[in-house]
């Protein structure tokens, strides 16, 4: 099973750190990250696998979300079957 | 692998366009809660519903923070209660008090199935059932009735007609400090739909199984967003398959939804339900689709075109997106729920009369309209009556929630909150319909009903 979580906010530093640090904290192997800056916004997404998480999914959102909103940052992390269904036939 | 736009247009849908799951609505049959002692029945029924849909808003709330998606509503649907009356007789109030308890007991967000189908005449129960309407709306906050006056099958009950029009004043009437929201739960249909998700008309109809998983989704916010980066230029038939493929995402979420809710829960996925629902929230109205496709305000002629366009391509891009279709499916119009028709009926372009041209090709009817609260009775079963007959005639599901502003006029406005919003006062034409009410009796079925 896995998971993308998205960040979108203004670039600082240290932003990569601070939440692969909080997916490592939950047992949450990252698999795949892809950033850019558009100008001075910042937008990150990874591809976690959250198969040996160590908490409820819907509770490492919630925390994500406060982790994100304390820095300015927008974080969502969403099961991949969303986009999967979404998009793909 | 999922490519990042694709991600970021998800997320922008959902944060920047109000995409969201309308609703989860649990189907329970209350079939084997039927018992000839009113007290025994009462009590099955708490029994059942809250044993059922013990972990209803629990797994909605789940789904919606893991995959990241707002799911709006958690609500249920039983059987008619009518048919329940019809077999232990008494006071139907007794049901209506216990279904609010059963809402609080779960935390759903509301509970449809206060209902009769009185269509072809009215059996044990119905008349009972539809006399308590009123009381029953006004002593509880979460419970909605319905009922089913007419179809295409069977005509229109012109009795039925002729009771609702007064159960929907007295409903206002008896809530009138708290801005006539009685009547805001109480829908009239025509051809109901026996799988509707959608509130105030849901219920769980009797060819159902005991327990089913019905989603409505929504998103009119997603398609107006569309449709406002496409150019000015392009031809109707562009828009409209830009509109289908909007809708086949929507739906795509919806089904997936469904699908996971229905299997934690343990219980069947009934159907998805295509509807295209606005919300009060700036953005999120039926209406700005109407206007972004090129009209000055909604209610200018050339509506009831826009409409039917995007009813239809609503459906055709859902359809395939979904493994079992049902409900109303279609674009709503209420008035008071909807930023962009509150606007156009403020404006005095949008009027009842165009309303009641647009039900005809939309998926449901008059809906949300505030009335003078002067409006009598009788005019208020002659709108029954006209939207049952264009229902009836298309064969299609229409239906009247109308909104008597009991003391307010034409330029005042009632203000209900939440996703029923708030809505001004609409001009009804005040020429009397009383003689042809009080005839009662029935209109037949049309010819449309021979198929066979």
């Amino acid at each position: 099973m896995k998971a993308v979580v998205s960040v979108l906010g203004k670039d600082m530093v240290g932003i990569l750190s601070d939440v692969s640090n909080e997916c490592a904290k939950a047992n949450a192997n990252v698999l795949e990250v892809t950033q850019t800056i558009i100008q001075d916004m910042f937008a990150m997404f990874m591809m976690i696998d959250i198969s040996k998480l160590n908490q409820p999914l819907s509770d490492f959102s919630v925390h994500m979300e406060e982790t994100g909103k304390k820095k300015n940052l927008v974080i969502h992390v969403m099961h991949e079957d969303i986009f999967q269904s979404m998009h793909r036939i | 692998m999922i490519n990042v736009n694709e991600i970021m247009e998800t997320i922008k849908m959902i944060d920047e366009e109000y995409l969201d799951v309308r609703t989860i609505t649990m189907g329970i049959s209350l079939v084997d809660c039927a018992d000839a002692d009113i007290d025994k029945s009462c009590a099955k029924i708490y029994d059942k519903i809250t044993r059922v849909a013990k972990d209803l808003v629990k797994t909605g709330e789940d789904i919606e923070k893991e995959y990241g998606i707002p799911i709006i509503n958690k609500r249920i649907a039983v059987t008619p209660i009518a048919m329940l009356v019809g077999v232990s007789g008494g006071d139907p109030i007794k049901y209506a008090l216990t279904l609010e308890r059963c809402a609080q007991a779960v935390g759903v967000n509301f509970i449809g199935g206060f209902s009769a189908l009185v269509q072809k005449g009215f059996s044990a129960g119905d008349e009972a059932l539809i006399q308590a309407i009123p009381q029953a709306l006004a002593q509880t906050d979460h419970v909605c009735a319905s009922v089913n006056v007419g179809s295409t099958k069977a005509g229109i009950n012109m009795d039925a007609v002729k009771m609702l029009g007064e159960k929907v004043k007295e409903a206002a009437e008896l809530t009138k400090d708290r801005d006539c929201i009685g009547a805001a739960k109480l829908v009239v249909f025509c051809n109901a739909p026996e799988d509707n998700p959608f509130m105030a008309g849901a219920f769980h109809g009797v060819g159902e199984a005991d327990c089913v998983i019905n989603v409505g989704v929504s998103g009119p916010g997603v398609v107006r967003s569309a449709l406002a980066k496409a150019p000015k230029d392009l031809t109707m038939n562009e828009i409209a398959d830009l509109i289908k493929r909007t809708a086949f995402k929507i739906t795509r979420m919806g089904q997936m939804v469904g699908t996971i809710a229905s299997k934690r829960l343990n219980v069947p996925f009934g159907i998805v339900d295509l509807s295209l629902a606005p919300t009060p929230a700036i953005g999120d109205s039926v209406a700005y689709i109407l206007e972004e496709m090129g009209l000055e305000t909604c209610g200018a002629y050339g509506t009831t075109a826009c409409l039917a366009m995007l009813n239809d391509a609503v459906k055709k891009g859902g359809v395939m997106a979904s493994s079992n279709v049902g409900g109303l499916s279609g674009a709503f119009i209420p008035v008071s729920e909807d930023a962009g028709m509150i606007h156009a009926a403020r404006e005095g372009v949008l009027t009842l009369e165009k309303l009641e041209a647009m039900t005809a090709v939309c998926s449901v009817g008059l809906d949300m309209v505030v009335l003078p609260g002067d409006t009598s009775a009788e005019i208020i079963s002659g709108i029954i009556a006209d939207e049952a007959a264009i229902g009836m005639v298309n064969s299609k599901t229409t239906a009247v929630r109308a909104i008597p502003a009991i003391g307010k006029q034409v330029g005042d406005e009632l203000s209900f909150g939440g996703l029923l919003g708030s809505g001004p006062v609409m001009r009804v034409n005040q020429a009397s319909c009383s003689v042809m009410i009080r005839r009662g009796g029935k209109i037949p079925a049309p010819m449309q009903a021979l198929k066979n």
